[in-house]
């Protein structure tokens, strides 16, 4: 009997999982599948795109790692631009600390799978009311990794078979970043923090040229930001996730 | 074959280590001021320098002069904020993007 509610309980947390993850869905498939299509049209193997899912499991950095390897790039270049990439992640991290407390042997993949998207499920949609909030990320986390996997193996498959001309699909990302940045406007409302990373990609770009700017501009900002930090912090944690 | 499971790897490992950061640096401590001042100030900074760096490679001076790039951003952020769906934005800006380099080829 009560194994009989504990199930049932898991299987509310799974299904709530799966409603909260529907925009999930719909993103991860369609950005999965251009990523396989880019990754064969870059001449990499289709199975790259599968395997990228599965141990990588991030967006922007398979792109760009697909990129760097089509373009010939060494093993230090690969890895530093994804450290640059998903350094972000570092930021993220933080606001979940409580949330996964306590999750023992799922935490491991809860900490691999913390993407953008899954993120921002766990720090905005609450976990059913009496289900073990574990159980919620966790299906989440591997549903999201799911429709990844799904995705890229796709984009590879047919990719492969239809030759397309995936020219300009790339331009997705971009256009990810732009959302991204109009949410960021949406909730904190300071000029300072888009300003100094503006000056910064300026300062970049003419110290350093395109190759290296993102990894500047990113230094440039810290900096920036906490000299800033006098004049932003009585605002108080505008964005912070806590 | 031989370049790219260790490339792989590295991007896991890369991966997992900036996911894991904050858990194995503030599991049993809070994490300093500083920290928790950039944490809500460096994403919006990222965001820009993400945006901003996408046209690093554009040949302005040289037709189509990035027209297609500014376009298709622009298409983006009219979208997103006319309707906030966040793939419905993509899905119009890249089409965007794509139409107008084709066009303008």
């Amino acid at each position: 009997m009560k194994e009989q509610s504990r199930r049932g309980r898991r299987r509310e947390a799974v299904s709530s999982a799966f409603k909260a993850g529907v925009p999930v869905l719909l993103g991860y498939t369609s950005i999965g599948f251009a990523f396989g299509l880019v990754l064969v049209g870059l001449g990499l193997p289709w199975w790259l795109a599968p395997t990228m899912a599965l141990f990588v499991f991030a967006g922007a950095a398979q792109f760009m790692g697909a990129g760097l390897l089509a373009a010939g790039a060494g093993l230090g270049e690969i890895a530093l631009l994804t450290l640059l990439m998903n350094g972000r992640h570092m930021v993220y991290g933080l606001s979940v600390l409580d949330a996964y407390k306590g999750a023992g042997w799922r935490k491991p993949y809860l900490i691999f799978g913390l993407t953008d998207e899954t993120y921002g499920i766990v720090t905005t949609i609450a976990p059913p009311p009496g289900s073990d909030p574990i159980d919620f990320y966790f299906a989440l986390t591997a549903l999201n990794q799911l429709w990844w996997f799904l995705g890229c193996l796709a984009g590879a498959a047919i990719g492969r078979a239809v030759p397309f001309d995936t020219s300009g699909l790339e331009f997705a990302m971009t256009a990810l970043f732009v959302v991204l940045l109009m949410e960021q406007l949406r909730s904190i409302r300071r000029a300072e923090p888009y300003l100094a990373a503006a000056a910064a990609v300026a300062i970049a770009s003419i110290a350093v040229g395109p190759d290296n700017l993102i990894l500047v501009a990113t230094i440039l900002s810290c900096a920036f930001l906490l000299a800033l930090r006098r004049r932003l912090e009585p605002a108080g944690g505008a964005g912070s996730a806590r | 074959m031989t370049r790219l499971i260790p490339a792989v790897a590295a991007m896991t490992i890369v991966t997992v280590l900036t996911r894991a950061a904050p858990f194995l640096f503030f599991s049993r401590r809070e994490p300093p001021a500083a920290v928790d001042y950039l944490q809500a100030y460096l994403p919006p900074a990222l965001m820009t320098i993400l945006v901003l760096s996408a046209f690093k490679d554009v040949a302005w001076a040289e037709f189509p002069h990035g027209i297609p790039a500014i376009a298709g951003a622009t298409a983006t952020a009219l979208v997103h904020l006319a309707k906030r769906n966040v793939l419905l934005s993509i899905a119009c800006g890249t089409a965007a993007f794509i139409a107008l380099t084709r066009l303008l080829a």
